[in-house]
């Protein structure tokens, strides 16, 4: 019997998260019930923060460890990063909107540090079982989060959605990690791709029914098309800052697992891969532009501009080269500020009972609360990809990736889609702007917490658009090892 | 003769064992309460689970157990007790398409595993089953479970108590 080393600095930031989730857990149990919510949400900051600082030592070292189950290399760190952002935003975002809306549990902050928990390993999994149940834990902590608010149905409808049709996209993958497993016989990424080049399985048919099932199982959580039926109702239902966490959080997730997977494992079926993804990743693009020119509430609109981000990134992804891989990770990060900002100002706008969903609730606030409205502009800009703002920097990677490896009218259909969605953008920027209000929007009240994640957003998202070069080079020396 | 008693034996049991399972399977299928046909079924699983222990197989004869024989038929079970199932019962069989094809397909099966039986042979280690063999079955599991294994094993504690904590976030009466 052989004990395998046991190294836990490696993954001490997992250990800090799981250890901060339970203590939540306590602390709503066992506080005083007086002013204890607001604590809940304190701690839970405190315990991304820690995670955060165990993180950042690991720059730079490559390290594998629990005989090989887990690997902590640029790539997964620099996506620990992202999550580790995220869920601060998330949190912030939240302190002021679940006492709100009555959902300020522990368990809703508990659930939160797990499903990043879940994430981190997702990203730092170098075998398919620890993959998979990363991916596990992120998605049954989120199908809880989503429905947190029982008393509304649109948020118990789409918990239900969301379980049923995650737990069937779940069967799907383990399906093709089975078969995976069948054909090589192992479940470690570096061994899957040794074992097929030295036995050249390349028409292997259970290892390329794998390869449709794994990207049916990671095209449903990343919302592609045509996996993506369930997203606008989901993130319509779903408290406003769980949505913002499904849009950022879990895409970047399930990008990082699909690279991961599909780089180091099953690299000799690029040209196999790269025709299904062109045709996925063309349908999400348009479906996702043209879906959200005609919606009515702004949570469905951003949750089909959510499904056409997917579908750029997915450009970077058909490239497949150094450039698309650093530019996928930009447009995570970059994308993760501007689409936590534009939520945060969804719920700046609504108050208990009130939502002001609808996009004509934008009429005439521009004037009303310049804060909120310039800020929204901002990250609506940066959505469009208007310079110089960190959405333009981050379609502008992606979209040389695809023309650098000659898929010109990738590129070509990419740029066409970002023309469309300008329109979509623009309306509410204008909405807010040019337009006299039709109905009185009153009592709001902002909470701190909130204005300074809208503040963070806000600077964030300029500070990638002006100065892109430090993190892309950042990304780029990430990614290096990882093909 | 002692072998020769233990060899009598065993070929008895395998016979009680298989005759029991087939003859439950047939209930299941045959019996117009869903509940019985259930109740069957976990009789069926109980038997199977018996032929595994007869193949030197106890891991699988335990798995078999805990997850078919509890989770899975308890599921059935309580899906049995949601839905209204008077209405179907009272719609006698309608449905002779289903009927049909699943008959078509169990065909099917029956043929493809004949074919792997007799025509393939399948292929596995050979030799007699010796008392170390019989108790490294389990002895195996358990080792790469707390060795190889022991990230996913704890992840799997995380993953388990986000469940719980979610089935009771969900369920109980908020004050």
């Amino acid at each position: 019997m052989k004990i395998p080393e046991i190294d836990l600095y490696l993954i001490a930031p997992e250990i800090i998260l799981a250890a901060f989730g339970f203590l939540v857990l306590l602390l709503d149990v066992f506080l005083p019930n007086k002013g204890r919510k607001s604590y809940l949400g304190m701690v839970t900051l405190i315990g991304i923060v820690l995670a955060f600082l165990y993180t950042l030592p690991q720059i730079g070292l490559v390290k594998s460890g629990f005989a090989g189950m887990y690997i902590s290399d640029g790539f997964a760190l620099f996506f620990k990063i992202t999550f580790l952002i995220i869920a601060f935003l998330t949190v912030l975002i939240s302190m002021g909107y679940t006492q709100r809306e009555g959902i300020a549990f522990g368990e809703y902050y508990a659930l939160i540090l797990f499903a990043t928990l879940g994430m981190m390993l997702m990203a730092s999994g170098s075998h398919l079982i620890t993959i998979f149940l990363g991916l596990e834990t992120m998605s049954i902590s989120i199908y809880v989060l989503v429905g947190l608010m029982r008393e509304d149905k649109r948020s118990v409808e789409a918990a239900l959605k969301y379980f049923l049709l995650g737990a069937f996209a779940t069967g799907f993958l383990l399906y093709g990690i089975a078969l995976i497993y069948g054909a090589t016989g192992s479940l470690y990424l570096k061994d899957i791709a040794t074992y097929i080049a030295s036995k050249s399985l390349l028409r292997n048919p259970m290892l390329l029914m794998s390869l449709v099932f794994l990207t049916i199982g990671f095209g449903f959580k990343i919302a592609s098309v045509p996996f993506h039926m369930w997203t606008p109702d989901v993130y319509e239902g779903a408290p406003t800052s769980i949505t913002a966490f499904m849009a950022t959080g879990v895409k970047a997730a399930g990008f990082s697992a699909l690279i991961r997977v599909f780089f180091s494992a099953l690299p000799a079926f690029r040209p196999d891969w790269t025709s299904i993804m062109w045709v996925i990743c063309v349908a999400t693009m348009t479906l996702g532009n043209i879906a959200a020119i005609s919606q009515t509430n702004i949570k469905r609109m951003l949750a089909y501009s959510s499904i056409a981000h997917a579908g750029y990134i997915l450009v970077a992804f058909v490239a497949g080269n150094d450039l698309g891989t650093s530019g996928i990770l930009f447009y995570l990060m970059a994308y993760a500020f501007m689409n936590l900002g534009a939520f945060t100002c969804v719920i700046l706008l609504g108050k208990k009972g009130e939502e002001n969903t609808l996009i004509t609730d934008y009429a005439g606030i521009g004037f009303k609360y310049p804060l909120l409205a310039v800020s929204m502009t901002i990250f609506l800009l940066s959505m469009a990809g208007i310079p110089p703002l960190s959405g333009f920097m981050a379609k502008f990677y992606v979209f040389s990736a695809a023309v650098k490896e000659k898929f010109y009218w990738l590129a070509i259909l990419g740029v066409l889609n970002s023309a469309v969605s300008v329109y979509y953008y623009l309306r509410v920027t204008v909405l807010m702007y040019f337009r006299e209000s039709e109905r009185e929007i009153t009592g709001l009240q902002f909470s701190p917490a909130s204005v300074i994640a809208l503040i963070l957003a806000v600077i964030g998202t300029l500070y990638m658009g002006i100065f892109p070069a430090n993190v892309l080079s950042f990304a780029q020396r990430s990614i290096a090892g990882l093909m | 003769m002692a072998e020769n008693v233990a060899t009598i034996f065993q070929w008895l049991i395998f016979l009680g064992m298989a005759f029991i399972s087939v003859l439950a399977s047939f209930l299941v299928i045959t019996r117009k309460n869903p509940i019985h046909s259930a109740l069957f079924l976990v009789l069926t699983f109980l038997c199977v689970a018996g032929l595994y222990i007869l193949l030197y197989s106890q891991f699988i004869a335990i798995i078999q157990v805990v997850v078919y024989a509890g989770a899975i038929v308890m599921l059935i079970v309580f899906v049995i007790m949601l839905l209204d199932l008077e209405v179907e019962l009272k719609a006698k069989l309608k449905f002779v398409y289903s009927k049909v094809i699943g008959g078509f397909l169990a065909i099917l099966f029956l043929f493809g595993i004949f074919y792997a039986v007799v025509a393939k042979s399948p292929t596995g280690k050979v030799g007699s089953y010796t008392p170390e063999k019989v108790t490294a079955n389990v002895k195996a599991v358990g080792e790469v479970l707390f060795t190889q294994y022991l990230l996913p094993f704890q992840v799997i504690g995380i993953l388990l108590s986000a469940a719980i904590i979610g089935a009771v976030i969900l369920t109980k009466k908020r004050t």
